[in-house]
């Protein structure tokens, strides 16, 4: 059935076909081409929310995306339910299901509307003033209670079942909005050649075109000049048209972010189809064309249902066929309104009466509403509003002589003027300039790559906006042909208009400036009388303009309220920021496909496969996945980690290290370059000897470390920290590039080049012995710290003798497409050996029994060599390495500094926490240090700590403690070396 | 995003580089003949202007080199890029 409300013919929508869909449980119907609020308008509902902070009953004010009161909840399933959408931007499909948000138990009933009885307790800031006793009642009971009854939709519980898509694109010219100005910008944009996108958020081109009569000023038909122009434009191969696609933010360089509405209006998508589509286009020339919002009017109780915008009303009637009322009060101090009087007169509506807070009304469409008789009554405002969930009346008065009137009517529409839409303008940093006619900031001109045309610079009259499009789109396009012919100028120019800012409005508690966060005169006046002045404190303050709206129908009213109690001009008061979205992006849209996995990028060794069939247990390390711990049957982390450890002290122990960072350096001044980007003394390397490198920030901290091999003369493979690589690169290609170019070297980053297989323990070179060809891995040969090319297994082979655990070890580099196979003979030849996978939880404990540390773990960016027990790496009689001056700074030797030591504790069973801060018996309010790693040693039986203690070189054998939550723990500094001092096994 | 001009590559957009600070400081040839204050000077002083800025940028997912470029730090408008060694145009 259609809605009793639905006029007889026209308007966009197709009356042939029927759409069912639901709203707060009832049935309602509506047509092809409805949204959810011109349908339920057709129906007579105007109802559709409850306030933000006193819960006041709230219907339809806009007719797009400036509705700031009927925000609803579409979705039948959390999975795909989506809160605070605008009634009037929801295309009504088939199975819609949508209700109203923040109301209990129902619109109608809302027990919450106390507070609108109680608002006289809830001004401006009282958040700020109340609830400040007892200390423990903000957090516990009030802000409960008040995030319960203040607030907007309910947030889904279910995760987003959707997809969502994202491109790039470029185009010589973009157009926002495809209104009259934004339709003749594009079509002279593409005629001049460009390569042009249009985009508009509503579901059909057209703006204001579907909106206004069928005829201009001009005698121009809209539809038919709309139908003309789209056809064109359609036709044109380099031209791209999207509907439903909102430009949401301006950054850099003309680089602009959409997101297209792909499947919410449809009721059966293609599951293929993405939800929505994210934009990202960089246009060498933009136009923007975005428009204007009408202005609400000020007075008390402009917030009632059947209170709306008087374009609003005109855009039901023309573009929906819907008549929002039968009996209408307008209020305005804008011209613009006698055009819309005069639109609904024609549809057979009653106009009940026309208040204009100005003094006269002149003008073609004042006269015109006088000469249909239209009772129009000049210095009259409305003085108060009457009906509780829909208006039934209002009161009018005389400006100054206090004369009233009251007035029966359904519906009360206001034309505050227009502001123009500068959001994206002012994003794109264009400066703003207050236009006193206007009663607006405009766009104070266009930037180079950015131009703005029709109502968005306050040219209003349709066939004026076209010419200006057609102007703006012939620029943008010749611009982007810098060798073409003479560059084309605008030369419309922005005409006066007759609004009236709504400056002195009623100091009332429930007369509204911002509609969705129920900001009133009241607050803002309190704002200005409490000392906020500059108006970006007073929007904080009040919160007014910072709703999900970003106060698209408040911000100028809220400035001039601002402005008339300071007793200053607009455009000394100012405007606050605009900040993108223009509208809400949901966060699927910009996460588009990085979710879950696909979040961040994985990386994966050669050996990850294996390591997942045996079960091991991974842990991040950077991008990286690392096998942890690989338990047995029932085993516990711990009893896991202490198996591991076992085997690589008795037997051996078989790691995969291919997250190393690794790096070529090649050249003849490779030795040399080494020697000043690292602590060590590199030149005096024999070929085939390794190296433990050091490398510092030139603030002489260390940065990385790792171990660098001598392959050839002009050779070297470096390694670094698993998280270092991209770091350590970049800094050595900083210094070859700009500080010493003169130096012959190349810089090859090969991580993902080479597997790396560790295999550590006694056993070790029993076990790899048989596959190593051309090598002789006995210890004299290849001692500690050699390097050597050779074959395993028939493919290329780096081996390195270096060991992070103690025990004589073994990294075997193989081409990364070998790992894998390496791996798997290896661990095949050394079962009998008893051969153990370990992870790097085990080679944690390993490393830290033998003191070994980890950059990032015991150092923190604040540690020296010396610090770190490493300053026998420098080497010595060097002039100059990276960091070496800042060493010699008086506090880089202040033996009061952080020093890395072993701690023990009492009870060798407790495990001290890492990060725990250690104090002193005599002090025990200052830290003087804190554990960096501490760990339980299978292999020593007890537990073992490292720590950075203020001093504690100097504090061997002393007792300082360790406060933990459980309690406090006594611990003995020893030196950072738990097991095999000497070394003996490392060597063997 | 802004449009970083590499003057290897031309325009492209800033997810392809990263920032290095300010441009033309040389590290001493001797650190060791600089006082502390000096050398403090060399690491941590810089000019951060407002206004235009001689700065360095790095082409990491792209040409992979470094290079100068002068840009506004209030309208974050380049103005030229240069490679190392040149001099502004």
């Amino acid at each position: 059935m259609t809605g009793p409300f639905r006029t007889e013919i026209g308007g966009r929508i197709d009356r042939t076909r029927r759409i069912d869909f639901r709203f707060d449980g009832r049935l309602y119907s509506g047509h092809p081409g409805d949204n959810l609020a011109s349908a339920l308008l057709s129906h007579g509902v105007h109802l559709l929310g409850r306030s933000f902070k006193y819960h006041r009953p709230r219907g339809v004010l806009g007719a797009g995306s400036e509705e700031p009161n009927a925000l609803v909840r579409v979705g039948s399933y959390e999975s795909r339910a989506t809160p605070n959408l605008r009634a009037t931007q929801v295309e009504i499909h088939d199975l819609l299901v949508a209700e109203s948000q923040n109301r209990y138990p129902s619109l109608s009933f809302d027990v919450g509307a106390i507070n609108d009885v109680l608002s006289p307790l809830f001004p401006a800031g009282f958040y700020y003033k109340t609830f400040m006793w007892p200390a423990w009642g903000w957090r516990r009971l009030y802000e409960p209670i008040i995030r319960r009854m203040a607030g907007l939709g309910r947030a889904p519980t279910a995760p987003d079942a959707d997809i969502y898509a994202q491109r790039y694109v470029h185009c010589d010219v973009l157009v926002v909005g495809a209104g009259p100005a934004g339709l003749a910008a594009a079509r002279a944009a593409a005629q001049g050649g460009a390569r042009v996108l249009l985009c508009d958020e509503q579901s059909e081109f057209g703006g204001s075109l579907l909106s206004e009569p069928d005829t201009t000023e001009a005698g121009r038909n809209r539809l038919a000049w709309r139908a003309a122009t789209l056809a064109t434009l359609a036709a044109s191969d380099n031209v791209t048209l999207l509907t439903r696609s909102t430009a949401f933010g301006v950054f850099a360089d003309n680089f602009v972010a959409l997101v297209e509405r792909v499947t919410d209006h449809l009721a059966n998508p293609e599951p293929a189809l993405p939800r929505e589509r994210l934009w990202q286009v960089r246009a060498r020339q933009v136009v923007l064309a975005t428009g204007a919002i009408e202005r609400p009017m000020v007075f008390a109780g402009n917030d009632r249902p059947g209170v709306m915008l008087a374009g609003a009303a005109r855009t039901y009637l023309h573009r929906y066929g819907v008549r929002t009322g039968r009996r209408i009060v307008l209020a305005t101090s804008a011209d613009s309104a006698y055009g819309v009087a005069m639109d609904l007169h024609r549809a057979g509506l009653t106009i009940a009466a026309i208040a204009d807070v100005r003094n006269e009304a002149s003008g073609p469409l004042a006269a015109a509403a006088r000469a249909a008789g239209l009772p129009l009554r000049t210095s009259t405002h409305i003085a108060a509003t009457h009906g509780r969930l829909r208006i039934r009346g209002a009161t009018l008065a005389r400006n100054g002589t206090g004369a009233r009137e009251k007035v029966a009517c359904d519906l009360l529409l206001m034309s505050g003027g227009y502001t123009p839409t500068v959001h994206l303008y002012s994003q794109a940093r264009g400066t703003l300039r207050f236009d006193e006619s206007l009663g607006a900031f405009l766009p104070g001109g266009d930037t180079g790559i950015l131009q703005v045309a029709g109502a968005c610079r306050g040219i209003f009259a349709t066939d004026v906006a076209i010419a200006d499009g057609a102007e703006a789109g012939t620029v943008a396009a010749a611009r982007t042909d810098p060798g073409g012919a003479p560059q084309p100028v605008r030369t419309i120019s922005v005409p006066d208009s007759g609004a009236l800012l709504a400056r002195e409005a009623p100091c009332d508690r429930r007369a509204f400036v911002d509609f969705q966060n129920d900001v009133t005169t009241k607050d803002l006046r309190l704002a200005v009388r409490e000392g906020f002045v500059s108006v970006e404190h007073v929007k904080r303050y009040t919160t007014a303009g910072m709703a999900t709206d970003q106060g698209k129908t408040s911000n100028i009213n809220a400035l001039a309220l601002v402005a008339n109690e300071r007793r200053m001009d607009m455009a000394a008061v100012g405007l606050t920021t605009f900040r993108m979205p223009y509208t809400p992006v949901t966060f699927g849209t910009l996460a588009g496909a990085a979710r879950g996995n696909l979040f961040d990028p994985i990386r994966q060794t050669p050996i990850h496969a294996w390591a997942e069939d045996r079960g091991a247990v991974f842990e991040d390390v950077g991008m990286w996945k690392r096998a942890r711990y690989f338990p047995a049957a029932r085993e516990t982390m711990a009893q896991a980690v202490a198996r591991e450890c076992r085997a690589v002290r008795t037997g051996a122990g078989l790691f995969d290290a291919s997250t190393l960072g690794k790096i070529e350096v090649v050249g003849p001044d490779a030795a040399i370059f080494l020697e000043r980007m690292y602590v060590n003394n590199f030149r005096k390397l024999a070929v085939g000897r390794a190296r433990y490198g050091l490398m510092l920030g030139e603030d002489g901290f260390v940065l990385d470390d790792g171990v660098i091999g001598r392959l050839a003369p002009d050779r070297f493979h470096v390694t670094t920290t698993t998280g270092g690589a991209p770091r350590v690169l970049a800094m050595m290609e900083d210094y070859l590039q700009t500080e010493w170019p003169d130096l012959r070297v190349w810089l090859t980053s090969t991580t993902e080049e080479w597997a790396v297989v560790s295999i550590q323990g006694p056993r070790a070179r029993d076990i790899i012995a048989p596959f190593v060809i051309g090598i002789d891995l006995a210890p004299q040969a290849f001692p500690h710290m050699a390097v050597a090319e050779g074959t395993i297994l028939g493919v290329n082979l780096r081996i390195f003798r270096v060991s992070f655990t103690g025990e004589c070890g073994f990294e075997i580099n193989v081409p990364a497409d070998y790992g894998s196979d390496v791996w798997h003979a290896i661990m095949q030849q050394g079962t009998v050996f008893g051969l153990t996978p370990y992870g790097t939880e085990a080679m944690h404990v390993l490393r830290a029994e033998k003191g070994y540390i980890i950059v990032g773990q015991e150092s923190d960016g604040t540690a020296t060599p010396d610090d770190l027990g490493l300053g026998w790496a420098i080497g010595r009689g060097k002039s100059d390495f990276v960091g070496k001056r800042s060493l010699a700074r008086a506090a880089m030797r202040d033996p009061s500094r952080k020093q890395l030591v072993g701690l023990l504790t009492s009870n060798g069973e407790t495990v001290l926490q890492e990060g725990a801060q250690i104090v002193t018996a005599a002090n025990g309010n200052a830290s003087i240090g804190h554990v960096t790693s501490a760990y339980f040693s299978t292999t020593l039986g007890r537990s073992m700590a490292l720590a950075m203690i203020s001093g504690g070189k100097a504090r061997m054998g002393e007792k300082l403690l360790a406060p933990m939550l459980d309690r406090t723990h006594e611990v003995t500094v020893a030196p950072a070396m738990f097991y095999d001092p000497k070394g003996e096994r490392l060597y063997g | 995003m802004l449009l970083i001009p590499c003057p290897y590559c031309g325009p492209r957009p800033e997810l392809e580089f990263t920032y290095a600070g300010e441009a033309n400081i040389s590290r001493p040839a001797e650190p060791e003949s600089l006082s502390d204050e000096q050398w403090a000077a060399y690491l941590y002083q810089r000019t951060n202007p407002r206004g235009m800025h001689a700065e360095r940028w790095r082409h990491v997912h792209g040409c992979g080199r470094y290079f100068n470029a002068s840009r506004d730090t209030l309208s974050d408008q380049f103005q030229f890029s240069w490679k190392p060694g040149e001099s502004p145009p």
